[in-house]
């Protein structure tokens, strides 16, 4: 169980807008946070971990329950 | 430097800019510095929803009258149906609550992503500047396009 600073909910979106709504959030948070996001497109699983290789940021893990997913990322950048 | 990537809008379709804006908006989330090139029927996409499209000459008032454009008009390049296939496809989008292209743009606006109208289809079809919304950031031809594109990463023609 990881402790996250804030909660972004993506549940019901779809590709691009949680990649999008997760870059907005993270610029309103501080270098060493930690950001839940909530999310049900099976896509992030593989989206979130590329998104952070790329911008950065450390993806801590992914918690999936019945098609829902929790997926954690410091803010490091 | 960030890194850079871009996109040609060729196509004046709605799944085909829905893909364009998508991609836009992934990269800009990415950190990339994003331009969207429109062009020939990619025009299309940024033109105004309202009023008419003024032109000269007889040929291209008929080409800007069958060719109308603008975000709420562009037709699926696969099952349209007379608009029948685009208005299911508006319902199954919204169902899943996926943005309509026109929010899709706005985002992409609001990220940062820059929108260039080609010059050179402007003329050929008649179309004026005022035939764009005011989004659009400049009015340029291909030596402009590549020279971002051979700084990018990421270069698409959709």
């Amino acid at each position: 169980m990881i402790k996250a600073d804030d909660i972004l909910d993506c549940i019901g979106l779809y590709c691009p807008m949680p990649i999008h709504n997760t870059a907005s959030k993270l610029k309103e948070m501080k270098t060493g946070q930690v950001l839940e996001v909530l999310a049900d497109d099976e896509g992030i699983k593989e989206d979130m971990p590329a998104w952070c290789r790329v911008t950065g940021n450390e993806f801590l893990g992914i918690e999936e329950k019945k098609g829902q997913y929790k997926v954690y990322i410091k803010k490091t950048k | 430097m960030p890194e850079k990537a871009t996109i040609i809008v060729f196509s004046g379709e709605l799944d085909k800019a829905l893909a364009a804006f998508n991609i836009a908006i992934g990269a800009a989330s990415m950190g990339m510095e994003v331009s969207m090139f429109f062009t020939f029927w990619g025009l299309n996409v940024i033109k105004k929803n309202e009023g008419a499209i003024k032109s000269r000459g007889i040929m291209r008032k008929m080409l800007n009258g069958m060719n109308r454009g603008g975000s709420r008009r562009l037709p699926l390049s696969k099952f349209h149906m007379l608009g029948l296939g685009k208005w299911m496809m508006g319902k199954l989008m919204k169902d899943v609550r996926f943005p309509p292209l026109e929010e899709l743009m706005g985002v992409a606006k609001g990220s940062g992503v820059k929108f260039i109208a080609c010059t050179t289809s402007m003329g050929i079809m008649g179309i004026s500047k005022d035939a764009f919304i005011p989004q659009v950031d400049s009015f340029a031809g291909v030596a402009s396009y590549l020279a971002e594109a051979r700084d990018a990463k990421v270069n698409l023609f959709i």
